[in-house]
């Protein structure tokens, strides 16, 4: 049977010649052999996307089938690497064509030539089902890469290779089920991206993913094996908050997805990953990471396929009982791409063009996330973070809508507190997080009892600041009474010495949780000690004027994150302050 | 042998269809032929079979089904390239339209490009001095960036394109070069800035490419690709530090609306494709640096925000693809005040790796972002003052007003001619702020603000500030 282009439009292609090509079949389409997938059959005509520029094909050129659905190749090498929308690896495409991508390139995503020092921890004879490790590596100084038995194969070890130093695609065992069938494992092993890779079962989330973002970790926690959304409009930190994210969060595994971002952003994470150190074992963070890069100038379709990459990618190291961090920068990308695709395929459009299957396809994504036991018993998680585009920054748009319904914690980016340089720009009024309740055990036992309460407190405050400063527009701040003038005056503090975080500044960009509680602890201490004394009537200006209020917001700046003892300090720093108006009025 | 189709099988708006064609590409362009001999080029939009359907760049006027022969060439549209085309000026699909005659081209490029591949990109990071204060202190422009400037139809926005050309350091580098797009604009703007280019002795290093208001809009569809394409041969094989000025960007979608509608293609939002952000990311990511490449390419993109709405779709997608914006202010224009930049929501996203110890000055960041945080107090001060009057206002909420006064005035406005060094800036950035007590510079580390806050130091300024 040969299949031949018959129709091109953009990405979409129409391939004639026969019926038997399958749905989401990878294709290799022309003489260039561009990378395709079926998306669409209808009679003897099937529709195709194209990963790449479909400039140059001409109709009677011939179409290929591969047979299989769009898969990637998983094995060590993945980490400390950077790979396009389609899991080809990016420093070797330079290689090959220089500094502007060509096309048609067929690149493994592993190298083939490089050897890894191999343990094989099976023997002959010994029994193994899927999930079962029966190989390990060193891939990176931070990571073991472990081989398992892939979903839906079992059987007993019939030969088992000596440890030693092996490529992806040397046989390491051979399997043979009940059935008597051979099967060759080796360190690499392939997978479709769309479908969902198996697991033991979910459990429920009980931990958090500590960022060391005070906001984040302090007022709206994410639990490993949730999922996030941060929406804002353009230059409101979006991407400088995943950046933060995926250098500081203690995950074992970060997953960095560019979809249809900017290219020097993609340069710069690269760049400063390779250079930071992880604050835990001191190794470059690329050790820890797998970027991919499908910015916006690169081909659509393959902009659609980038998540799928990324998180069958995430899901095969959570397998491996590693709590998996996925970042996607930007989600809206992607649906804008399903949408183009689908004006393409001339789809009827539902809500703002984008196709009426988006919510289906979104639920799909972020419900791949999950804390789970793995096939092997191992805890794993991948949690996701989505950032979202919305358009004109307006959150009543479908993807953010849409996305809201999917994902338990909300962080909304806010372009007023950006324009004032707040930053993170997350606005506390609009955001939230539905972890809360699950995660307060885990905070009772692992930081103070009081960390919730605080919370709570510091919350409250945020609040009762935002119904004061209605009416301070309307009458200025100066006629309130001092009771409320301390709770502006804390609030400031709140937001200026808590909530900003400089992701510039060596101590401020990662605080740890420890000291994230004791700064709640000395603001509060602050609050509740001046509250008697304005009760008498002494105005909350000589407070200020002892400078104290001032003091506390450098904190961020003063105090090392491994020296909490020096808060101490702070306490009766405060004590003085006090004593002292109070000594005044006597 | 030329091979030609005679006749074609349909026409519609500057669309044409052929049928019975074979071996014909996607994207590849032909020549049409006109029963009078002339000739106009098209190119392929869309295969189905034998059928191809072809935009033609100078429309269909004239053409019926039989008088049309049409020649494939076989390949995709291409600029002729050398370093002869500084000094030129093209019409926006690349043809010289100076009277100079025809070029002689080093070699011929596809004008849509290929993206850059991110591991190769050099992340930029020379800041580029303009000599304007309120660019250079709070959205510094970066060499190798794309920093558009946000405007509405009436504003000053072409003179400060103009005046970032001329003081962007053209007299000192001998490899710098400037790429104008003009697209869909008057000619008088055209001539604008020919002329300013001339005053500052620069034409020389000028490529032009011209497609005036009157001008095919399918032909401005190609006028970016081709001024890009001319801008990565000569930043990236010859080595040139080169601006390009794109103006306008709204012009230029429109036309790629107006083009999508003709095809019958789904409209997104506010009529236009759903393609626009791939389309215009397509253009703005060519800026940039390459490693182990000499040269740069920046661009400074202009658009009009239709009714300066900056959640309109093309401002909108434009900023999510470029690294921050130059925002222009009507209240501020309306003043009188030359630049009218608003500083809140303007933004350069690579400043902060190429300002600071090393590259401007160690103070520049935290003055930068305490001028911003401070400023974004005076809004409220001005709206509080509004309603309760400026007699009721606290002290320090006074302050605030007569510091946002001194900043528009002092600082933001600038003569056109009027170039102003980075520490220039600073220094009077610093002084502006001790209008404000020092306990409200909350932005600042204490060693920084003892360096740089002396007391009562924007006395001397004062007088020169208009009531």
């Amino acid at each position: 049977m040969s299949y031949t282009i018959y129709g091109i439009n953009g990405p979409v292609v129409t391939v004639r010649g026969g019926r038997g090509l399958a749905m989401m079949d990878m294709v290799r389409v022309g003489d260039m052999g561009l990378i395709g997938e079926v998306v669409g059959v209808e009679g003897d005509t099937t529709t195709v996307q194209v990963y790449e520029d479909t400039a140059g094909l001409i109709p009677g050129q011939p179409v290929t089938s591969l047979g299989a659905p769009m898969s990637i190749t998983l094995g060590p090498g993945l980490l400390n690497n950077i790979f396009d929308g389609i899991a080809r690896p990016l420093k070797v495409m330079e290689e090959r064509s220089g500094p502007f991508l060509d096309r048609g390139l067929d690149i493994p995503t592993l190298d083939p030539d490089r050897r890894w020092e191999t343990t094989v921890l099976v023997r002959e004879g010994d029994q193994l089902k899927a999930g079962d490790c029966y190989a390990q590596c060193p891939e990176t100084t931070l990571i073991t890469h472990r081989c398992l038995v892939p979903a839906g194969l079992s059987g007993r070890v019939t030969h088992a290779a000596p440890n030693g130093s092996y490529t992806v695609a040397d046989a390491l065992i051979e399997l043979t089920d009940d059935r008597g069938t051979v099967h060759t494992l080796r360190l690499a092993q392939s997978w479709p991206i769309r479908t969902p890779r198996p697991m033991g079962e979910q459990l429920p989330i009980h931990r958090p993913l500590i960022t060391g973002q005070r906001i984040i970790d302090t007022l709206f926690p994410i639990g490993k094996g949730g999922a996030a959304a941060i929406p804002g409009p353009f230059g409101a930190g979006k991407t400088m908050t995943q950046h933060q994210l995926a250098k500081w969060s203690d995950a074992d595994i970060i997953v960095y997805l560019g979809c249809g971002e900017r290219g020097n952003e993609m340069t710069q994470a690269l760049e400063e990953f390779s250079e930071l150190l992880d604050p835990k074992s001191q190794q470059p963070l690329m050790n820890r990471t797998i970027l991919i890069a499908n910015t916006s100038n690169m081909p659509v379709a393959a902009r659609e396929a980038s998540v799928y990459t990324g998180m069958t990618i995430a899901e095969y190291y959570r397998d491996m009982g590693y709590h998996v961090a996925l970042m996607a920068d930007s989600t809206s990308r992607w649906a804008e791409a399903l949408r183009e695709i689908s004006g393409r395929l001339e789809e009827m459009p539902a809500e703002e063009g984008f196709p009426a299957y988006l919510a289906s396809r979104l639920a799909e994504f972020y419900e791949r996330a999950g804390y789970v036991r793995t096939l092997e018993g191992k805890e794993g998680s991948v949690t996701v973070i989505g950032a979202v585009s919305p358009q004109g920054g307006d959150f009543s748009e479908p993807v953010t809508q849409n996305t809201k319904r999917y994902v338990r914690t909300f962080w909304g980016l806010d372009r007023a507190l950006a324009y004032g340089r707040h930053f993170p720009s997350i606005n506390w009024l609009t955001s939230y997080s539905e972890y809360i309740a699950d995660l307060k055990p885990w905070y009772d036992q692992q930081v103070s009892p009081r960390f919730m309460a605080d919370r709570q407190r510091i919350f409250t405050l945020l609040q009762e600041e935002d119904q004061l400063l209605e009416i301070v527009k309307l009458i200025g701040a100066d006629v309130l009474p001092e009771e409320q003038k301390l709770t502006l005056e804390t609030a400031r503090l709140i937001r200026v010495g808590f909530l900003q975080q400089n992701a510039y500044n060596q101590i401020d960009t990662y605080v740890p949780l420890e000291k994230q509680f004791q700064m709640m602890e000395v603001i509060l201490a602050l609050y509740d000690g001046a509250k008697p004394l304005l009760e008498r009537a002494i105005p909350l200006s000589q407070i200020k004027a002892t400078g104290i209020f001032a003091s506390l917001s450098k904190i961020k700046y003063e105090v090392p994150n491994d020296t909490p003892q020096r808060f101490e300090g702070y306490h009766e720093a405060i004590r003085a302050a006090l004593r002292q108006v109070d000594e005044a009025n006597r | 042998m030329r091979l030609e189709y005679m006749g074609l099988s349909e026409l519609s708006g500057s669309l044409i269809a052929l049928e019975g064609v074979s071996g014909v590409a996607y994207d590849e362009t032909a020549e049409i032929t006109l029963p009078d001999g002339k000739r106009r080029a098209g190119r392929v939009i869309r295969l189905e079979g034998d059928k191809a359907i072809l935009q033609v760049f100078e429309g269909t006027r004239g053409l019926s089904l039989d008088n049309a022969r049409t020649h494939f060439t076989g390949e995709p549209v291409k600029l002729p390239l050398s370093t002869e085309m500084l000094g030129r000026i093209f019409d926006g699909a690349g043809r010289p339209i100076d009277g100079l005659g025809e070029l002689y081209p080093e070699e011929r490029r596809d004008i849509n490009g290929s993206a850059i591949n991110p591991v190769s990109r050099h992340y930029p990071r020379d800041c580029i001095e303009t000599g304007i204060s309120a660019i250079d202190c709070n959205m510094t422009l970066i060499r190798g960036q794309k920093l558009p400037i946000f405007s509405g139809s009436g504003m000053k926005h072409n003179e400060l394109a103009a005046q970032i050309v001329r003081q962007a350091r053209v007299g000192e580098e001998r490899n710098f070069a400037i790429v104008f797009a003009a697209m869909g604009v008057k000619n008088d703007t055209a001539e604008f800035f020919r002329r300013s280019f001339e005053e500052a002795g620069a034409l020389q290093r000028v490529v032009m490419f011209r497609n005036l208001a009157s001008d095919p809009i399918i032909e401005r569809i190609l006028t970016p690709r081709c001024a890009l394409t001319a801008a990565e041969y000569l930043a990236f094989d010859k080595g040139y530090h080169v601006l390009v000025i794109l103006t306008d960007m709204t012009s230029y979608c429109e036309a790629v609306r107006e083009f999508s509608s003709s095809k019958g293609e789904i409209p997104s939002r506010k009529g236009f494709p759903a393609y626009l952000y791939s389309d215009l990311a397509s253009l703005y990511e060519r800026a940039g640096m390459i490693r182990g490449r000499p040269g740069s390419v920046t661009q400074v993109p202009i658009l009009t925000m239709p009714n300066d709405d900056i959640t309109h779709p093309i401002p909108d997608l434009t900023g999510y693809i470029t690294e921050g914006q130059i925002v222009l202010d009507r209240d501020l224009d309306q003043k009188g005040l030359y630049p009218p930049v608003s500083i809140l929501p303007s933004l350069s996203r690579l400043m902060k790796d190429g300002i600071g110890e090393g590259f401007t000055r160690a103070d520049h960041p935290a003055l930068s972002n305490q001028l911003f945080a401070s400023y974004s107090k005076v809004q409220d001060a001005r709206s509080l003052a509004s309603v309760i009057g400026e007699d009721e206002l606290s002290e320090t909420d006074r302050q605030y007003l007569t510091f946002g006064r001194a900043l528009e005035q002092l600082f933001i406005r600038q003569d056109p001619l009027q170039r102003r060094t980075i520490p220039e800036t600073l220094d009077l950035g610093w002084k502006l702020l001790t209008i404000l007590p020092r306990s409200e510079l909350d932005r600042v580390d204490d060693a920084t603000l003892q360096a740089h806050y002396v007391e009562g130091a924007y006395q001397s300024l004062l007088s020169d500030l208009p009531q």
